[in-house]
């Protein structure tokens, strides 16, 4: 089952990018959404099904070298099955989407095909990014990389006419291979540390590598920090952290079903769930877990900043999963990796969603992106805005404060700013605020969103909006979807991802104890505990997963409410154990559950600020914004150009890169090699030919004073030489 | 005693037995009429002779005191020499009756050659060695004016004639010196008296003598003759030319540097490594800037023979092996370009030029790609049986030391790859000018593709010719 879930869109896009000729483009089609559709639902019957027991399917060996031993392979863990469920569902409904959206496109000529190519690199990309979570070492894992950085690449660059997307999907791929250079040393180290990339053995080295030291650039640096700092970068790349983000928005040259589907759902997601994968390491590596939270952090609030201000529609979503990514590695950095995978699971329904929505509007206007052009689409799009409208409500965070009632990004959004606090000292005030202060930004710029979008008078192109229609229901279907998951999917997992200790032990398949016994205790009793969890574990999954939507928001309440009585569990399994790994000193999840009430409440009341804010800009009074904007030009100026990063490391990098490549182009290229060949090639060897052929005189004289000079030359040589 | 004798050098009877004959038959036959068919019977001859010797052959034998050797490095060269005019007799037969140089005296000279040339790779003292060498130098000189009533021809033949003779005279000065110092002039005694460090006067004479080596295989400074000879001479003597003698010659080069001088390697090869080195250069640098591909293949020649004295240079098994290797693929590759170049006419004209190559793929693609696979090979591109020519003599090289003398020996392939490559350029991607309209016979034909398949097909296992030539090279050094 999981294999023909794993290969189902392989198939798809090899039928549907080299057969469409034969089967004809909507068969083509259909065939690559019918078996991701396939895909999709055995992911969700892996997911429901599973048990928390690790599985691991060899297919073959792939490369097996010395002591290189790596094969293809199926893992499915919980950390797996959730990317599983994350990854086709976003993929199966993009696919379906794609039909309405991509019907028409300006870009190319008329009779020109290109819905095959555009579903075969869906699908592809579907793949790719199934192998990447379903990798049971590191080099499979890194060739799900690559594959969906090259999906990545060549869909951002899809409208291949336009200039700028060209530059975009050259500019994704070379600032990915940034991260990737970090990720490959770090696979590099570990392989040099461990002699082996299999996360068998790797994930249970975590606290033997923390021993480990290893030269590097002259310093002895400690392997696990070294090798955590490293793979993060690897992960900063593919998921557009701060100093490796500019990417991400000018991906948006891709058509928005790939904005969706890889830039907000799955791939830029990469890095948090290498992250989370590497968790048993991380734990290990204190260095590493600090700069994960300083980078997510400064990511999230950073990236909000500069949403605040953008006018194309898709940046600033784009802005807005920028930052929504650094509030899950901040989670992951504080050490709570299942508030990481819970933001991600939530992040990417409504995120999608955003992204669906948008394109939807964007197809209504005739692909005008510019929210000035927009204003007062409610009444012609209704459908789209009431989806617009949950998938707002969900990245702003709306929900009862201090219950577990709300949207999904309420809840996850919360529980990793909770965590942010919980892990206290300097680091974690800084990340609580930070995030805060980021929540408010993102409420400010979702809100504007909305108000720019749907209310006030049309603006722009009279044409255009008179013209704007709803969309086709191929691309209503998946809103509707995705606006579901977007309302329910943080209430109904809230429990498995962060509720009390020992339920979201249960969910990712890790041991647990009492806190305080677990490090006297024995392996026998540990074992013993397992026992007793799995037994336990049936129930738990009914409660949570069996009820409908309705009903498991007031289940999942009150098993919350219960939780508080119970005892204080901790993680015990040993690294490697289990989907996700917590320290011996690792408590933050249950601080987290034990934060003052302030500290719950001041998420919710900087999504209210930012959302009055927001109303007195865009509703009350439109000539705000202006006015602000004049009166504080310097920084709206700063926010508009995106902190400057562009242009600062066009001077740093870009420049002088092209400098140093003119300079061996023209100079070493073109003046030494090139003039050196071609003086040996045109001016030496034709000189020599010449005089060479001037001696070939004819006359027998000559030839004999030739054998004559070489003999006395001979001859010479060895009287001198004695 | 003196039948053992005989038996040993039988083949050699044989062909001068065959000569004479020929000769008394066809004078007093009239003239010409028989010339067809002593050219065949020459060549059945050559082969059956080859395949004598070949599979017969074992072990070491001596015959005169020693003064003729029969080995396996002997039997080597001698299959090669044998063949090798065989096969440049059966396809120049065609040309010569279309051109009327088919005289009798023609196979009858070549047979005459052969002999030399067998008596040479064979040769166990400086005497025999002489006599051979001028049995086959007397026999050229008068083929190279083969056309007598072409100016051309003639003076071919008489520069090759005078400038024969002075090597001549500077080899029997050579031959003279090493008798005068080492008291013999047979190899076993030269090779005692020499020691493992040879007088000053023993020096000189190996001096004296390799240049008149170098002549013969027209290795620089020691080739002006080649060009216009090459040029001159009528092309089926030109094919002769680049082919059988040169295997001969270099053989005898090997046998005397090796049996008679065995002891003093480092003084030789200096010796060899120049000429080597400045016989790769000189011929690729200034075959670029020949027009005609008889005077080219001259040059293409004298580079060749720089890489087979690279190998020989080497001083080692391995060298001798590379080398003997190396001719054996030279040859092949220079009867089929030969086989082309011999069909080369316009008008029922011979012509020589390369511009008439021009726009060649288009007309004749099969034998434009044959010519390509062969100049490919000249040229040592891989994987033409060419390069592993080549590659050999490097490894050997390399392998004794003379990293250096490798390293020549790449740039200079370098650059000689220019003008192998200018031809197929021409071939393929010249303007179509007035080209060439002559038609090819069937056995030229056949020599042509044979050759530019076994270029292909060799690089299997090079035929086991590998493991001969290791067994040749194996009597030869001890």
């Amino acid at each position: 089952m999981e294999t023909i879930l794993l290969f189902a869109p392989l198939v798809g896009a090899i039928l549907c990018g080299f057969g469409w000729r034969v089967l004809g483009e909507q068969a083509a089609q259909a065939t690559a959404t019918g078996l991701l559709f396939l895909s999709c639902l055995l992911s969700w019957i892996v997911f429901l099904s599973f048990d928390g027991e690790l599985r691991v399917i060899d297919l073959f060996t792939w490369i097996a070298s010395g002591s290189l031993d790596t094969s293809w392979q199926i893992r499915i863990d919980r950390l797996t099955a959730v990317m599983l469920i994350v990854i086709t569902t976003v993929s199966a409904l993009v696919h379906l989407y794609s039909f309405g959206y991509m019907a028409h496109d300006d870009n190319f000529r008329e009779g020109e095909s290109y819905r095959p190519r555009f579903f075969a690199y869906l699908s592809f990309f579907t793949f790719a990014m199934l192998m990447l979570v379903t990798a049971d070492n590191l080099l499979q894992l890194f060739f799900g990389w690559e594959g969906v950085g090259v999906a990545s690449y060549l869909l951002i660059g899809f409208y291949y006419r336009k200039p700028s997307a060209g530059a975009a999907a050259m500019k994704a791929f070379i600032v990915n291979r940034v991260g990737d250079f970090g990720f490959l040393l770090g696979i590099f180290a570990m392989f040099w540390m461990l002699d082996s990339i299999n996360f068998d053995v790797i994930l249970a080295a975590g606290p033997e590598l923390a021993d480990m030291t290893f030269p590097f650039l002259g310093w002895e640096v400690n392997a696990a920090n070294a090798i955590g700092v490293m793979l993060f970068i690897g992960a900063m790349g593919k998921s557009a952290q701060l100093f490796l983000h500019t990417w991400l928005p000018d991906a948006m040259e891709g058509p928005t079903p790939v904005s969706a589907l890889i830039h907000a759902a799955t791939m830029v997601t990469a890095g948090v769930f290498l992250v989370c994968r590497m968790s048993p390491i991380l734990e290990y590596a204190p260095f590493a877990g600090n700069m994960v939270i300083i980078i997510g952090a400064a990511t999230a609030f950073f990236a909000a900043t500069v949403g605040l201000v953008q006018n194309d529609i898709k940046r600033v979503i784009a802005y807005s999963t920028c930052s929504q990514l650094g509030y899950m590695f901040v989670a992951a950095g504080v050490g709570v990796y299942s508030v990481a995978m819970f933001h991600l699971f939530t992040h990417a329904f409504f995120k999608a969603m955003l992204f669906l929505g948008a394109g939807s509007v964007i197809h209504a206007m005739h692909h005008e992106q510019d929210m000035r052009n927009y204003g007062g689409l409610r009444k012609k799009i209704p459908l789209t805005f009431w989806a617009m409208m949950i998938g707002t409500l969900a990245i702003t965070g709306v929900g009862i404060p201090l219950t577990h009632i709300g949207f999904a990004g309420f809840l996850s959004k919360d529980a990793v700013i909770e965590s942010a606090f919980a892990f206290g000292g300097g680091l974690g005030a800084y990340a609580f605020w930070a995030l805060v202060i980021a929540a408010m930004f993102t409420s400010f710029y979702s809100w504007r969103l909305m108000f720019l979008t749907f209310y006030g008078e049309p603006r722009g192109s009279k044409h255009t909006h008179e013209h704007a229609h709803e969309s086709p229901w191929t691309m209503l279907a998946p809103l509707g979807v995705l606006a579901l998951g977007a309302a329910f999917s943080g209430m109904i997992w809230y429990n498995s991802f962060f509720g009390h200790t020992d339920q979201v032990a249960r969910f990712f398949g890790v041991e647990y104890a009492e806190a305080g016994e677990h490090s006297e205790e024995a392996a026998g009793e540990e074992t013993a505990a397992a026992g007793e969890s799995h037994g336990e574990e049936t129930a738990v999954a009914e409660d949570s997963h069996g009820e409908d939507a309705a009903a498991a928001g007031e289940g999942e309440h009150a098993a919350g409410e219960a939780g508080h009585g119970e005892g204080h569990y901790v993680f015990t399994s040993p690294p490697g154990e289990g989907a996700i790994h917590a320290g011996p000193d690792n408590d933050v999840m249950n601080a987290a559950h034990e934060v003052p009430s302030w500290v719950k409440v001041a998420p919710f009341l900087a999504m209210l600020a930012g959302f009055i804010v927001s109303f007195l800009f865009y509703i009350v009074n439109p000539a705000l914004p202006k006015a602000w904007a004049e009166a504080f030009r310097p920084g709206y100026q700063f926010l508009l150009n995106k902190w400057y990063f562009d242009e600062i490391y066009d001077a740093i990098f870009v420049r002088p890169a092209r400098a140093i490549g003119r300079f061996f182009w023209k100079q070493g290229d073109g003046a030494v090699i090139d003039g050196g060949i071609n003086g040996l090639a045109l001016g030496i060897v034709p000189f020599f030919t010449k005089q060479l052929v001037r001696l070939q005189s004819g006359y027998i004289f000559t030839y004999a004073f030739m054998m004559v000079i070489g003999i006395v030359v001979l001859v010479t040589w060895f009287a001198l030489r004695g | 005693m003196i039948s053992t004798d005989l038996s040993i050098i039988a083949p050699e009877i044989l062909l001068a037995v065959f000569a004479m004959a020929g000769l008394v038959g066809a004078v007093y036959s009239g003239r010409d009429a028989l010339s067809q068919l002593l050219t065949w019977a020459a060549a059945l001859l050559f082969v059956a002779a080859a395949l004598y010797i070949g599979l017969t052959g074992e072990g070491t034998h001596t015959a005169f005191g020693g003064i003729f050797v029969d080995d396996a490095f002997s039997r080597f060269a001698k299959v090669a020499v044998l063949l090798s005019a065989a096969a440049v007799l059966i396809i120049s037969q065609d040309y010569l009756s279309r051109s009327d140089l088919l005289r009798f005296e023609y196979p009858i000279l070549v047979t005459l050659a052969v002999i030399g040339m067998m008596v040479m790779v064979s040769a166990g003292d400086l005497m025999t060695l002489y006599m051979g060498l001028e049995l086959q130098s007397l026999a050229l000189y008068v083929v190279a004016a083969l056309r007598r009533d072409n100016a051309r021809s003639t003076e071919a033949g008489l520069k090759y004639f005078v400038l024969g003779a002075l090597s001549s005279g500077l080899l029997l000065y050579g031959a003279s010196l090493t008798y005068g110092y080492a008291g013999t002039t047979e190899f076993a005694g030269i090779i005692e008296a020499a020691g493992a460090d040879a007088s000053i006067g023993l020096i000189f004479g190996l001096v004296f003598l390799c240049a008149g080596f170098a002549f013969k295989v027209s290795a620089a400074p020691f080739h002006m003759w080649t060009p216009d000879v090459y040029e001159g001479s009528p092309t089926p003597v030109t094919a002769l030319f680049a082919t059988a003698p040169k295997v001969a010659a270099m053989a005898l080069f090997a046998r005397v540097v090796h049996d008679a001088f065995g002891g003093v390697v480092g003084d030789w090869q200096q010796i060899l490594a120049f000429l080597a080195v400045v016989s790769m250069f000189l011929g690729a640098i200034a075959a670029i800037g020949q027009r005609d591909i008889k005077r080219l293949m001259a040059y293409s020649s004298i580079s060749h023979m720089g890489y087979a004295l690279m190998g020989l240079s080497a001083g080692t098994a391995q060298g001798v092996e590379s080398m003997l290797v190396y001719m054996a693929i030279y040859v092949v590759m220079n009867i089929g370009t030969f086989a082309f170049i011999l069909s080369m006419s316009r008008d029922g004209r011979h012509v020589t030029e390369i511009d008439a190559l021009n726009g060649f793929a288009t007309k004749e693609p099969l034998k434009a790609l044959a010519i390509l696979c062969l100049m490919f090979s000249l040229a040592g591109v891989p994987p033409l049986l060419g390069f592993f020519g080549k590659y050999a003599v490097l490894l050997a090289a390399v392998d004794a030391g003379l990293g250096w003398l490798a390293v020549a020996g790449v740039v200079a392939s370098v650059i000689g790859a220019f003008y192998y490559l200018r031809i197929v350029y021409y071939m393929y991607f010249g303007e179509e000018t007035e080209g060439l309209d002559g038609r090819m016979t069937t056995l030229p034909w056949l020599g042509l593709v044979a050759s530019a398949v076994i270029m292909l097909v060799g690089i299997v296992n090079l035929f086991g010719i590998e493991g001969l030539a290791e067994a040749a090279a194996a009597t030869l050094v001890r």
